[in-house]
């Protein structure tokens, strides 16, 4: 089974990095971009067949390493087929 | 005062950190390869800087869940003391023995240069050969040096005066919450700050102001 897991900076976070892309874009001739955030999206191919226990264990990995929730939020979608 | 300095794959201030311990110390320090799952018999531990792993994922998360960690977070408990410089706070605070988060510098740009640092607690293990208040001048080498941490944890750090260096004189090199350059644990015995104080110990190098952080742990511990 495959995951999909996002992790996105909290809002109010500050994201330098995504600032300095907002500004390379404006740069390049993107005046309209109104804000850049950066994150990190990651697949998991996980050994298990149980939908819940999959998703129990990519939560719990999201929590111990992927993310730090101190400054970031995570999601995860599970590929079921 | 017997000391540990843990090295991981990327680490690269081990060496002058081993080499200031030895000379202010005067007990040769144990270098610990980070998969050893057991820590010598010592008074304190010390996680030096660098880029472990690169610097992969977040800074210092893959190393803070290095097997040897295991050890130090329990040895922590039983009153070693524990000190992480640089990359070593990094790691401290990805394993949860510090609160908050270094994060990328606010101008994204790598600091290799001088700063002034504030001693603002002068009552602890590291800090006490320092007077309150002192002004000392230290080096800092890192892209990841800007403190983060949630409002309610910054007010229990400055309520409970566990920041115990500041960034000085607008010296401050990444935009880090409350000018903090180095905190310590609710217990005394954990401290992680991003300056290098082990490059601060020769008058050759410019300075030996670094050497009191070292003669205090030596003075607490022995």
């Amino acid at each position: 089974m495959k995951a999909r897991i996002k992790v996105m900076l909290k809002n109010g976070v500050l994201d330098p990095q995504g600032k300095a892309i907002e500004g390379a874009l404006g740069t390049l001739g993107f005046p309209n971009v109104a804000s850049v955030r950066q994150g990190k999206y990651f697949e998991v191919d996980i050994a298990e067949s149980d939908p819940a226990k999959a998703r129990a264990a990519i939560d719990e990995m999201s929590k111990k390493l992927l993310a730090n929730t101190v400054i970031e939020n995570y999601a995860i979608e599970l590929d079921e087929k | 005062m017997k000391s540990a300095v843990i090295v991981f794959p990327g680490s690269n201030r081990e060496r002058d950190m081993l080499n200031a311990l030895e000379k202010i110390t005067g007990t040769k320090p144990i270098a610990v390869w980070h998969a050893e799952t057991e820590l010598p018999k010592v008074d304190l531990v010390v996680l030096p800087g660098g880029f472990s792993y690169g610097d992969y994922l977040r800074t210092g998360a893959i190393a803070a869940r290095a097997p040897i960690m295991t050890d130090v977070k329990k040895k922590s408990e039983t009153g070693v003391h524990v000190m992480g410089v640089c990359n070593g706070f990094q790691i401290l605070c990805e394993a949860g023995l510090l609160p908050g988060i270094l994060m990328r510098n606010n101008h994204l740009k790598f600091v290799c240069r001088q700063v002034k640092l504030e001693v603002t607690n002068a009552n602890t293990a590291f800090t006490r050969k320092y007077s309150q208040g002192e002004v000392w001048r230290c080096p800092v080498a890192h892209g990841d040096g800007n403190y983060f941490t949630d409002a309610d944890t910054l007010a229990r750090l400055e309520g409970e005066n566990r920041v115990v260096f500041r960034y000085a004189e607008g010296t401050n090199p990444n935009g880090s919450l409350n000018d903090i350059a180095g905190i310590i644990n609710a217990k005394g015995n954990v401290m992680g700050l991003m300056p290098h104080p082990e490059n601060e110990i020769e008058a050759l190098n410019g300075g030996t102001e670094g050497r009191a952080l070292f003669e205090s742990l030596l003075e607490a511990v022995a």
